[in-house]
């Protein structure tokens, strides 16, 4: 479609790569998919979109099968009499949340999900959340956020979920002992971890942004430190650091390397020696050595190409290149945020193509042209990829799957070696 | 607005993707905003398809919102041109589309593109998935099918007897349930009775192929939910009759058969005396006296259901105890069917409400969507999946129809399947204080299946069916306990009395208590209810044994 733009950037390593950006088609998610994975987390919170009847319906096709008979989400899906004046959609809406909050007693904290077609619409949910939040006080309290498609892709509905969040966070004292808050939502095992690696080092309080009880939220001041844990949480971060807290920079936490610079940035925060920092990690560093080292036999000098997905291309290509020795041909993002990104960039192989946004067409060219080893997708390409003759990873794993960490590491490895090895085991 | 947890349909603009995805040498261009491309994965991974959708988006976002979404369509509706050179588009919008109003249809009659292009009008806010690919095909057939229809008041010209008869079949779909089998076995048929297929579409049809539509005696309608309508305006238009008996169950092909053959001008005879359906002796065969009176509720696409409900009445002797699909345009259908069965019918898409139909039923099986399987699965009812929305294990590999006579050899397996065996209810009967008859036991013959109705994971849930059924398999008691759970629990026509129940609440002694304790546990709450307003109403302040029995007599119908 438009033309091709190349902006350099201006950082060292990977960092001055120009970036391709592309106009088109992207086959990407909404950030309504975000919910599959966050209605598991916050275990009292229930996730109400306000939408269409494609909204309900790519929620339950994203999550591939119907786990549970009655899921903590749900959609109040838009008819035309709500479309006939703003006053009834209102009035709708709170008759839903009523039924729904009848029906559910056990929720304690509820989002009101914006759509594409609420946007449009102009439907304003923040206004409805205060008025029900009011209404259904003190048993619910009811927050806002949009995961519509013309504003977010895929994980970034977390990140705008998360936002709420903070915005309900209580402040912290100025002269509150520091604390460290990760944020982002990681498996229940990931977090397990690493709460006893912190009490190891001697850090804390550590607190975890969601919380797996809404009414754990952690309170937010000038003392809060936080790490991101995922690297789609621009807006978080934005409204952490206007609470008054700090980021830690770091690459993210995948793999043996990037676990270790990721936690190492909290342990200098927190003034843990680098001898204490060795002490506590070593075993597991060892540990994950070893199990990354068994597929890099499979995976070493493969050439991989990234469809943008998860905002997760980066460290995972970073990760691919440094500890398999994997070759990342083009690695595509749905949005590169440059700050967050710096570190990573500058681990990644000089040469290599980044690209920005997406025409998906084009990028299959690219992809065709390339003929990469393995190739990292969405569910709509894989399978046609597959059947051109490619092998492919899907991404959505990735988000759904626990990477993060030392003992994730060589799981995450094998996520990629796995369809290698599956190619060379058929024999049809 | 409705709250919906789960949906059976998706929207329109996905039924018009499953005619797009059908076909060859079509594509669809789409307003829609970033994020709708999901809808590609249904057919790459629930169907296993092999290539993309031909679909191109236009995903527009906020930003374009402001600016000219209209240029955007025309942009996108030219490149998929240019790449994709197909033979004839459809444009329209989605949802969100839809509101911004930016008329497709006229963006791309500007175009002034070389290939006809059918503008779709697929309203989102009042209409579903089903509805979205009939119209679809609809508009695709009366545009290309045009040239020939008959000039007004005339009469198609009655066929050359020495002529082979030629038909159209007409309806299915990608994502279809099943159709790519029952095209294989009603080609099969009909090549059998001598008939000719002229144009099967929209599955695997070229828009040249959608041309010659007219060249057909009749049409064969094998899914009125994405066919009818096309088959009505080619009834009207190009003279040609359609078929009204959809060929699922051993009897409904038998008279699929004769409507076919008498619209054809051929003799049915020998086709129906060829038959290779194994049902009707299978059903016949003592074996199977055990699923007599089997209770059964039935919920799927209006052609489905009421197909199911035949086959289960008629051909293996089941009770229908509930009929209803998610298919409002088929209403009529459905309430006439009901009343066949002497029931009322359940027309909604509402989960929760049809969750609730099968707990206050009580059946012994369960045939219906993937929704109802989650339903049967969470009672622990045995089930088996008959209509669309069906997950990836609902994609066999294997040859699997619904229709024909090898598709009723199909359904007797399948639906069999997940009851328990006849004798191995008698031992488990008999012999009950067997350490490995508890109550909750799963019939052998499906493996080692934990019998509670437990908490299952994703990866268990997406197992095949068979091992799925192993573990709902748990309406297991003995005859017996049937029995008298069906005759207790099951008393639909005596209207419920919360309020005597709620001023009088009998005790139960231990010995009846125990009894209870052998009715499957997913009927035992209302076996206890029934048992405990029977006990009111008579009076009765300690329930015994004999109260259980008394009001087993007294609900038995």
């Amino acid at each position: 479609m438009s033309e091709a733009t190349v902006i350099p950037l201006p950082r060292s390593g990977c960092a001055e790569t120009p970036i391709l950006r592309q106009r088109g088609q992207r086959e990407v998610f909404c950030g309504l998919t975000g919910i599959v994975w966050l209605h598991r987390k916050i275990q009292d919170a229930f996730f109400l979109v306000v939408g269409s009847r494609t909204c309900a319906h790519l929620i339950q096709s994203a999550a591939g099968v119907m786990i549970f008979a009655e899921p903590r989400f749900a959609t109040a899906i838009i008819e035309d009499r709500d479309l006939a004046g703003i006053a009834d959609a209102n009035d709708e809406l709170d008759r839903v949340v009523g039924r729904l909050l009848e029906r559910r007693p056990d929720i304690k904290l509820l989002f009101l999900v914006g759509s594409c077609p609420s946007e449009v619409i102009k439907l304003d949910l923040s206004r409805a959340a205060s008025r029900l939040s009011v209404k259904h006080s003190p048993k619910v309290r009811v927050l806002s956020y949009s995961g519509s498609g013309i504003e977010t892709t895929f994980t970034q509905g977390e990140d705008a979920c998360l936002a709420a969040l903070v915005a309900e966070c209580g402040s912290a004292e100025a002269e509150a002992p520091q604390s460290l808050l990760i944020v982002g939502t990681l498996a229940d095992v990931v977090e397990d971890q690493w709460r006893r690696t912190f009490e190891a080092l001697g850090i804390g309080p550590v607190y975890f942004l969601p919380p797996r009880r809404a009414h754990d939220l952690p309170t937010v001041g000038p003392n809060t430190r936080f790490m991101l844990a995922q690297p789609f949480l621009s807006e978080t971060s934005l409204a952490l650091e206007r609470r008054g807290a700090q980021w830690l920079p770091a690459p993210f936490p995948l793999g043996v390397e990037g676990t270790t610079l990721w936690l190492q940035a909290a342990a200098r925060a927190f003034g843990v020696s680098e001898d204490r920092f060795r002490a506590v990690t070593q075993p597991a560093v060892e540990r994950a050595r070893h199990a990354v080292a068994r597929h890099r036999l499979t995976l070493a000098g493969k050439r991989i190409f990234f469809f943008p997905d998860s905002q997760l291309e980066v460290p995972l290509a970073r990760f691919l290149a440094r500890e398999l020795g994997m070759t990342p041909v083009e690695v595509g993002t749905p949005y590169l945020h440059k700050r967050h990104m710096a570190l990573e960039l500058e681990l990644l192989p000089a040469d290599t193509q980044l690209s920005e946004g997406q025409d998906v067409d084009r990028q299959l060219d690219r992809c065709r042209a390339e003929h990469p080893d393995m190739v990292v997708c969405g569910l709509g390409l894989a399978n046609p990829l597959e059947a051109e003759g490619m092998t492919t990873k899907w991404s959505i794993e990735l988000v759904f799957t626990p990477i993060q960490g030392y003992e994730q590491a060589g799981d995450l490895a094998e996520l990629f070696s796995r369809p290698l090895v599956r190619r060379t085991r058929l024999a049809v | 607005m409705q709250l919906t947890l789960w949906t059976y349909e998706g929207p329109t603009h996905v039924g018009a993707m499953r005619v797009a995805s059908a076909m060859r040498g079509l594509h669809y261009v789409l307003h829609a905003p970033q994020g709708d491309t999901y809808a590609d994965l249904l057919f790459t991974m629930i169907e296993r398809r092999n290539s993309r959708p031909p679909v191109t988006y236009t995903t527009f976002q906020a930003r374009d919102l402001g600016g000219d979404t209209a240029e955007l369509f025309k942009t996108a509706a030219r490149d998929a041109y240019e790449r994709f050179q197909p033979e004839a588009m459809i444009v329209g919008a989605s949802c969100t589309a839809e509101l911004i109003q930016d008329d497709p249809g006229g963006l791309a009659r500007a175009l002034a593109l070389p290939i006809p292009v059918v503008p779709l009008e697929l309203p989102s806010y009042q209409r579903k998935e089903n509805w979205g690919a009939a119209e679809t095909f609809y508009q695709l057939v009366r545009t290309l099918a045009a040239k020939s229809a008959l000039p007004p008041g005339t009469k198609r010209p009655t066929r050359d007897a020495s002529a082979v008869p030629r038909c159209n079949l007409l309806g299915p779909t990608a994502l279809g349930f099943r159709n790519r089998d029952d095209i294989t076995e009603v080609s099969r048929l009909l090549a059998d009775l001598g008939i000719e297929i002229n144009v099967i579409a929209p599955l695997g049809a070229t828009p040249a192929d959608l041309g010659r539509l007219g060249d057909a005696d009749f049409n064969v309608l094998l899914y009125p939910e994405t066919g009818v309508t096309a088959a009505r305006w080619l009834e009207r238009n190009c003279g040609q009759p359609y078929t009204t008996v959809v060929p699922i169950g051993y009897g409904a092909t038998r008279d699929f058969i004769i409507e076919v053959a008498r619209l054809a001008g051929v003799d049915p005879a020998p086709t129906l005396a060829r038959h290779g359906a194994r049902l009707p002796w299978y059903s016949r065969s003592v074996d199977s006296t055990y699923l007599t009176g089997k209770r059964v509720f039935i919920f799927g696409d209006a052609t489905h259901a009421i197909a199911a409900a035949r086959v289960a009445r008629d051909e293996l002797g089941f009770v229908v105890v509930g009929l209803g699909t998610y298919s409002r345009e088929f209403a009529r259908e459905i309430r006439a069917a009901a009343a066949d069965h002497g029931i009322e019918p359940l027309i909604t898409d509402d989960y929760l409400a049809i969750e609730s139909a099968v707990m206050e039923l009580h059946p012994d099986l369960v045939l219906g969507t993937q929704m109802e399987r989650h339903i049967a699965k969470r009672l622990g009812v045995p089930c088996a999946v008959i209509s669309a929305p069906v997950h990836v294990q609902d994609f066999p590999a294997r040859y699997s129809p619904q229709m024909g006579f090898e598709g009723a050899n199909v359904l007797f397996d399948t639906w069999v399947h997940p009851l328990m065996m006849g004798l191995e209810e008698h031992l488990i009967g008999m012999f009950r204080e067997d350490f490995e008859f508890h109550g909750d036991a799963s019939p052998s013959h499906l493996g080692g299946g934990h019998g509670t109705a437990v908490q299952k994971t994703a990866s268990e849930l997406s197992d095949t069916d068979v091992t799925a059924t192993a573990q709902e398999g748990t309406a297991t008691s003995t005859t017996a306990d049937l029995q008298i759970s069906e005759a207790i629990a099951v008393s639909t026509s005596v209207p419920p009395s919360p309020v005597a129940a709620q001023s009088y609440a009998p005790a139960w002694s231990a010995d009846a208590e125990k009894e209870l304790g052998k009715i499957p546990f997913f009927v035992r709450g209302k076996a206890r209810r029934n048992t405990e307003r029977y006990a009111s109403e008579q009076g009765v302040v300690t329930i015994t044994i004999d109260t259980l029995y008394d009001a087993k007599a007294h609900y038995a119908r």
